[in-house]
């Protein structure tokens, strides 16, 4: 657009300002109201949401709890070479006894050994020794002989390799955990065999997911379908159905499920009533993954049927008719013409209950025993029992990211913008 | 699909009935166990299933005793009182800063605009169990967990995206030149907001607030680990009422919070009527 007439005169606004600067200063001001409305949610989800998940990232590379508790040794040990085989010299012992004496006065040591007691047992009890030893130790005798009569396992190579290791002030140590890995002499290494429970809970967690998908997606179709075949005013009654479970609390439908499928609970005394299992015979079909399954489809359905039904209305039933009156049957009719356009559907749907389930808590945790939780599950426990916050972190850091990539091929599939409530 | 029509071969007659049959069964899956729980609530024994006496609807086989321990118990009484200490508050919260914030986002010329959208629904994306241990650390370190205030900051955190995607939508059929013909009749931006924007987006605000609310009301993971005993809503008592000593007031609780259910289930419907109503009359 130009600001001039075709004379060459700039054009001016009533007042004899240039129009093109009151046109900027007025969208100027338009964008600062806009801004200025938008900006205390904004700050307000800043503070109270993504404050939280950032602390969140950095506690699961975040270390610096060695160097803070055993400032001098951690310098001292700069020094020392953790592949000779050979435990550190008397410089660093007396650092550490130096270290020790503060900490123990401050009453850190204990946290600094469980804290390293993740990355090797027994760490542990020797900060603890240690710790009661340190006041009977004399400043003037060789300190390693003491420490080494104090406890055995500062002798050991590995206790300092550890102690080294995890000296900088960051640590993918977590995430190492958190793959079921360690960092041995000779690199990254797997843990032995027994040890591995991450790996095969996530395995656990993308599996059951795609079970409970697929599972909401063979129930959900058709029932999407019907819906957007019948009259409005039929479906309209029908969509309670769906829509009822869709509000009604998660622990309601929970606990009823607690109920339908225990031992004693509805579903088993039905069986037996109708003599298809004996009394001895009743299905365990609760603490396990079939409990998990079955709930957590029954709660993710409506999340399925919402999506596949939005799209299935706009396809128009006269496709299907005119490929019938091109002479397909109904099976090609509906696979050739109505299946591929109901995918976009599908594919939102399918996105949306596998987002929801893997990340799904409390379901899994009151009904699926021990072979039926997911890696959120374990996430809680490191949270709230072994308080290993730092590999809960990284465990939600990792789970947070899986979210997050799937969230991008939603966008792409359905966007960000369309998504719809109720 | 929506009729048979006369010249039907016997198998797509089959076809017709059977495929509504397994919609009727799929149906009942969905509702059944909700519906289940209800007559179980009158149990007049400490039982999960039905006794012979309730199956032969004897009246002694039913009774209120649930619902009295219920609203006897004080750890139920305490639950129910603050599940409606937080949930008001947090809706208000989500409510008042989500409204504003969707007019904001719904001007033509806001700057990042897909950023900052991205932020405000993000809540309603990370997994529960992600923010709970993310909010869990945060708050303990700034002072907040174990307090009420901490538990509606953070219920409000939740409900905000709702309120932004059903305001959102309504606004997108809201005429812009309303705001300015306003303006040109001399009110200032307050008092058309008011009279003018407020009264025609009034559904969306409503359906966002509802949102908002049940998010809190049902919400347990989060306030799990930021709400300390103080803070124990009915979701986290039916929590661990379930893991623990599982009792049959449960079963009460849950039959009343399914009544809620429908309590807003029916308002949202009106609502939705409401809109769909103006919609049809108001031109463009």
């Amino acid at each position: 657009m130009s600001d001039t007439t075709q004379d060459g005169q700039v054009l001016t606004t009533q007042d004899g300002r240039p129009l093109k600067a009151a046109l900027g200063r007025a969208l100027f001001r338009e964008k600062l109201r806009a801004f200025l409305l938008v900006a205390p949610l904004l700050i307000f989800i800043l503070i109270t949401f993504v404050a939280p998940i950032i602390d969140m990232l950095h506690r699961s590379v975040e270390n610096s709890i060695v160097e803070e508790t055993l400032p001098k040794t951690v310098v001292a040990l700069q020094e020392w070479d953790p592949g000779s085989g050979e435990v550190p010299d008397e410089a660093v012992f007396a650092a550490l006894y130096d270290d020790m004496v503060v900490a123990v006065d401050k009453k850190t040591h204990t946290r600094l050994g469980s804290r390293l007691n993740y990355e090797q047992s027994g760490i542990s009890s020797l900060f603890r020794k240690t710790g009661r030893r340190i006041k009977r130790m004399d400043e003037g005798e060789p300190l390693k002989d003491q420490f080494l009569a104090a406890d055995k396992k500062w002798g050991d190579v590995t206790t300092w390799q550890v102690l080294k290791q995890f000296s900088p002030a960051y640590t993918g140590g977590y995430f190492l955990n958190a793959f079921d890995a360690k960092l041995g002499p000779e690199g990254v290494e797997l843990k032995p065999a027994d040890e591995r429970i991450y790996l095969f809970l996530f395995g656990r967690t993308l599996f059951l997911s795609i079970v409970i998908t697929l599972s909401c997606l063979l129930l959900g179709y058709p029932i999407a379908f019907l819906l957007a075949a019948l009259p409005l005013r039929t479906s309209n009654l029908l969509m309670i159905l769906v829509l009822l479970p869709f509000w009604t609390s998660l622990l309601v439908r929970t606990s009823a499920w607690k109920v339908l499928l225990q031992q004693q609970g509805v579903i088993n005394d039905f069986l037996v009533w109708i003599n298809l299992i004996s009394d001895s015979g009743r299905l365990v079909m609760i603490n396990n993954q079939t409990g998990t399954i079955i709930a957590m489809t029954h709660i993710l359905l409506p999340f399925m049927i919402l999506p596949l039904y939005s799209v299935m209305k706009t396809i128009s039933p006269t496709y299907v008719r005119a490929a019938k009156s091109l002479g397909a049957n109904d099976w090609t009719a509906f696979w050739r013409v109505y299946f591929p356009q109901s995918v976009p559907g599908i594919g939102a749907g399918a996105v949306l209950v596998f987002i929801l389930s893997i990340g799904y808590y409390i379901t899994p945790e009151l009904v699926g025993g021990t072979s039926g939780i997911f890696i959120s599950n374990r996430i809680a426990y490191h949270i709230s029992s072994s308080l290993n916050w730092g590999l809960a972190a990284a465990l939600g850091t990792l789970l947070l990211v899986a979210v997050l990539v799937l969230f991008v091929v939603y966008d792409k599939i359905v966007g960000i913008d369309n998504v719809k409530l109720g | 699909m929506s009729a048979l029509p006369p010249y039907a071969s016997p198998l797509q007659r089959t076809w017709f009935y059977s495929f509504r049959f397994i919609c009727g069964l799929i149906f009942f899956f969905l509702i059944f166990p909700i519906m289940v729980i209800l007559p179980l609530s009158f149990n007049a024994q400490d039982f999960f299933t039905f006794t012979k006496e309730m199956l032969s609807l004897k009246p002694e086989g039913y009774s209120l005793k649930h619902y009295n321990d219920f609203f006897t118990n004080p750890d139920w009484q305490q639950a129910l009182k603050n599940s409606f200490l937080i949930a008001p508050v947090a809706t208000l919260l989500a409510t008042t800063f989500g409204t504003v914030a969707a007019i904001g986002l719904s001007q033509s010329h806001v700057p990042f605009k897909p950023v900052i959208m991205a932020i405000l629904i993000s809540p309603m994306i990370v997994p529960l169990i992600i923010s709970a241990a993310g909010m869990y650390f945060f708050f303990s370190y700034i002072g907040l967990q174990g307090t009420y205030v901490g538990v509606v900051l953070a219920h409000a955190a939740l409900g905000t995206p709702f309120v932004i995607i059903t305001v959102t939508a309504t606004l997108v059929g809201f005429d812009r030149s309303l705001v300015r013909a306003s303006a040109s009749l001399g009110a200032n931006p307050v008092t058309t907001f008011f009279k003018v924007q407020m009264p025609l987006i009034i559904p969306g605000v409503v359906s966002g607030a509802l949102f908002a609310f049940i998010t809190s009301f049902d919400e347990v993971v989060v306030v799990l680990f930021l709400g300390s005993a103080g803070q124990k809503t009915l979701p986290w008592q039916m929590f661990t009422g379930l893991r623990e000593q599982i009792s049959p007031t449960i079963l009460a609780v849950a039959s009343l919070m399914v009544f809620i259910s429908i309590a807003l289930l029916t308002v949202l419907e009106l609502l939705r009527r409401r809109s769909e109503r103006l919609r049809g009359v108001t031109p463009g």
